[in-house]
């Protein structure tokens, strides 16, 4: 597995997210340009500052998970499993004969925010006694609670699903884990560690704690009044982000390895790169020095000129200072072209997944490119002098699309982006 | 990548340890090679009540001589073990990043379970008491990248930032990821992990997971590859070290250069969400890919240390891997971890800490709290301190659920290559 120009495409992908929980119904809803968010209905939100959220209608059962994979794992490892499981059915890869499989090439990186934070908050009401005991009883507890406390129980359950015996991982970058994980997937097929990369990420995270945690500070959306129009990523009335769920999982190959099993080759991934802004753990200099950093670093690694950019797809996450932050990144990094390319955000239709989002969103790409259509950024009614691109106003658009470009902005100070292309483009 | 850039060598120039063996190297280091042991009964809180209540703790740990005030309020105990730990890492190496430019240098942690104490305080407080009692810390505390995050804030780097989870494998993730983000350009990376998992409700679901010792007293606790194995005693703290790319490290004038990191390969049982593969097939695959890696031969590896579990299936395993690789009593085996419980995401850092440490002075530390090893492993493990001469070290570190992560860390010798 070594040698020169090795190069990741893409041949499967999966998708679980609110108001369509497989690929198609998910493209379905962005190419309508309808939304996902609603008034809470896993919890009473009455008590919350912001109770609204994109919730993804999830049947595990009808997903094909067995009872103790329902039991046993949190609903962020279901959702993977059910992406997984479709991102490989397209892909056409046989894991359960291994014909034409080597599984020790086989790796996973799977990406979560905050993975089972909220099986972990469920059985702490228990063993806490509804909070009341600070020395928890432990004989309340799930056996398997510990699969809860460590998140790298989803790179394992991946793992074992399609005994894939190369490297595993969890990557969790906060809200840039879908793209690093990602990212870090390409790395591993470039570096020569893996031929197949089992790669996505997820979380489901709409639980009273996470929440509270953003109620806290103030970083979601109150419109309650209003859900189905409170993801208003760069509108001037903006005024937060809505918390969602759900999962993307791509299968990566190896350019040579997906040719000769004569796999269909949706898309590739030519570059990668993360930049930290070492500003902040939750603000954003307006500049966007460092997300232009990042996309200019991608853009290096992939040897694509900016202007060459057909679509961007924005972290978007409809709170004042990101929105800001990004258009600036953008007109840093792509300078006049930044005026000209259709830039959108999907997280007006499907909210933000935290940690899952980023690779909803290379999901998002994948079909971008495809299908020639650029998904809306619904919502966007009102223009904001400081986020002055062309966000494609509420309806889907057709433009073709050669090169894809992906970005994502967390908690901590990372930035993320990616870049997609067509097949064989450009070579 | 280039072949000019996949052969840049990441070599290691700064220790910083906060562990139940020490804070500081030479306080871990003094204390491994005394046998000192350290696991003992929780204190920290009352843990009498539970099924296990043998811990390695971090004494002396006063957080505000690492952390500023302002911070420690805002983070978990994890992450002040983190930062401490960086902060050492960085003193010892005599590197500043705020002295360059700030895309030089970067942070790729592992974490294991992130900000435990913290996130039980907030979900007490909003189920006891209503979602405004819920700080608005949280966001930032408890998820798992708060300690890369606060890393790379604190010390102005802006380089690639990465957290890896693979529970106690995660440690040498974390360093092979910074040899990634060497390779890709980037010179300096701050790399390891720490863990704090000795929080009431942390403690209750590890005891979860059916490995943690039951015993009440700390010297029939956690006994690697011992007849008596019975779990592991879990425990807090880790190491991050400065991983530099050989160059860099030569033309800023290093103070130091412990050594190479050589090789490494990560592989996955992929066999049962818990219970341990029939055989350790992935595992001799990552070992041996890791000495691949390195580009050396079994007969030039000088010390194993050992993932050592103490869950007998676990154990047997492990020392089927290492009798395969190198054949029966053929390398010293040690695992010093015995002395001080199992740090899951910061076990990995400190083994190689510790093996560098070993180079450094060319002793093998012993494998920690055994008094009757398991005849039939058929190992040469360390009982007490030897002399090694040898150039080799091989680390490996395993996770829950079936992660096998190897490394091979080498005495540095200018101009080897």
């Amino acid at each position: 597995m070594t040698g020169g120009a090795r190069r990741t495409v893409v041949t499967g992908v999966g998708v679980v997210a609110p108001g369509g929980t497989n690929r198609e119904a998910f493209w379905k809803l962005l190419t309508a340009g309808q939304t996902a968010t609603r008034r809470i209905t896993f919890f009473d939100p009455a008590d919350f500052r912001s109770q609204i959220a994109a919730e993804c209608d999830f049947d595990p059962k009808a997903a094909g998970l067995t009872p103790q994979e329902i039991y046993r794992n949190d609903r962020f490892v279901q959702f993977a499993l059910a992406a997984a499981d479709e991102a490989v059915a397209q892909s056409g890869l046989d894991f359960v004969s291994g014909h034409g499989v080597d599984h020790d090439a086989v790796a996973v990186s799977m990406g979560s925010a905050v993975g089972a934070t909220t099986r972990l908050e469920d059985e702490y009401a228990v063993v806490s006694d509804h909070g009341r005991n600070w020395l928890v009883d432990q004989r309340y507890g799930s056996s398997f609670l510990y699969q809860a406390l460590v998140p790298s129980a989803l790179a394992t359950e991946v793992a074992c699903r399609y005994r894939a015996h190369g490297p595993a991982a969890v990557v969790s970058t906060g809200c840039t884990s879908g793209l690093d994980a990602v990212g870090y997937g390409h790395q591993l097929i470039v570096d020569g560690d893996a031929d197949v990369v089992i790669a996505g990420a997820t979380d489901a995270p709409i639980s009273p704690i996470s929440m509270a945690c953003f109620d806290a500070i103030r970083a979601t959306s109150a419109r309650n009044d209003d859900a189905g129009h409170a993801s208003r990523p760069f509108d001037a009335t903006r005024d937060g982000f809505v918390m969602g769920e759900g999962a993307a999982v791509l299968i990566l190959e190896e350019a040579e390895h997906a040719r000769r099993r004569g796999a269909e080759v949706l898309c590739e991934i030519r570059g990668f790169a993360n930049r930290c802004n070492a500003y902040h753990m939750t603000g954003l200099r307006p500049d966007g020095v460092e997300m232009a950093e990042a996309i200019n670093a991608a853009l290096a690694e992939a040897r694509i000129d900016p202007t060459q950019i057909g679509y961007v797809n924005a972290h978007g996450s409809g709170t004042i200072q990101n929105d800001r932050h990004e258009t600036a990144a953008f007109k840093r990094s792509l300078g006049n072209h930044a005026y000209r390319v259709p830039v959108s955000s999907i997280k007006s239709m499907v909210g933000h997944s935290l940690g899952a989002i980023g690779a909803i969103e290379v999901a998002a790409c994948v079909q971008s490119i495809r299908h020639g259509v650029v998904p809306p950024t619904a919502n966007y009614e009102h223009s904001d002098p400081e986020c002055d691109l062309d966000y494609v106003p509420r309806q889907a658009r057709e433009h073709r699309v050669d090169v894809a470009l992906s970005v994502g902005s967390g908690f901590g100070g990372f930035q993320s982006a990616i870049l997609l292309t067509k097949p064989g483009w450009g070579l | 990548m280039s072949k000019a850039e996949m052969a840049k060598t990441a070599v290691v120039t700064g220790i910083g340890v906060v562990a139940p063996s020490g804070i500081g190297i030479e306080e871990h280091w003094r204390s491994t090679l005394a046998g000192e042991l350290r696991v003992r009964p929780i204190e920290s809180f009352d843990a009498s009540g539970y099924d296990t209540v043998l811990a390695g703790q971090v004494d002396g740990f006063n957080v505000e001589d690492h952390v500023d005030a302002r911070l420690v309020v805002q983070t978990d105990r994890w992450t002040w073990m983190s930062l401490a730990a960086a902060q050492l890492a960085l003193d010892d190496a005599k590197y500043d990043p705020a002295a360059y430019d700030p895309y030089q240098t970067s942070v790729v942690l592992s974490a294991g379970s992130g900000g435990n104490e913290f996130g039980q305080r907030e979900i007490q407080a909003l189920w006891s008491k209503g979602r405004t009692a819920v700080s608005a810390y949280q966001s930032i505390a408890w998820f798992y990248a708060a300690s890369a995050g606060q890393t790379s804030i604190l010390h102005g780097t802006k380089g690639p930032a990465s957290v890896l989870v693979s529970e106690g494998a995660g440690g040498l993730d974390s360093l092979h990821a910074a040899r990634r983000v060497i390779r890709r350009g980037t010179p300096t990376v701050l790399a390891g992990g720490t863990e704090a998992p000795l929080s009431p409700y942390a403690l209750a679901c590890q005891i979860a997971n059916g490995r943690t010792t039951h015993s009440r007293d700390p010297r029939e606790g956690y006994q690697p590859f011992d007849v008596h194995a019975n779990g592991y005693a879990p425990a807090e703290g880790g190491a991050v070290l400065v991983v530099e790319d050989e160059q860099t490290a030569l033309e800023r004038g290093a103070q130091q250069i412990y050594g190479e990191i050589a090789g490494y390969r990560a592989t996955h049982d992929a066999f049962h969400h818990e219970n341990p593969a029939p055989d350790s097939r992935q595992l001799i695959r990552a070992m041996r890919g890791a000495l691949a890696d390195a580009q050396v031969r079994p007969e030039q590896v000088g010390l194993v240390i050992a993932d050592g579990a103490a869950v007998p299936a676990l154990d047997t395993q492990e020392a089927e891997a290492i009798r395969t690789v190198f054949g029966i009593c053929a390398v010293p085996v040690c695992a010093p971890q015995g002395f001080i419980g199992r740090l899951c995401s910061g076990g990995g850092a400190l083994s190689v800490a510790t093996a560098l440490l070993a180079l450094r002075d060319g002793v093998a530390p012993a494998v920690g709290n055994l008094t009757q090893p398991v005849p039939w492993y058929g190992l040469d493990f360390v009982r007490q301190p030897r002399e090694m001469e040898k150039d080799v070290v091989l680390v490996i570190a395993r996770g829950h659920g079936g992660f096998n992560s190897c490394m091979v860390v080498k005495r540095y010798r200018e101009g080897q290559r």
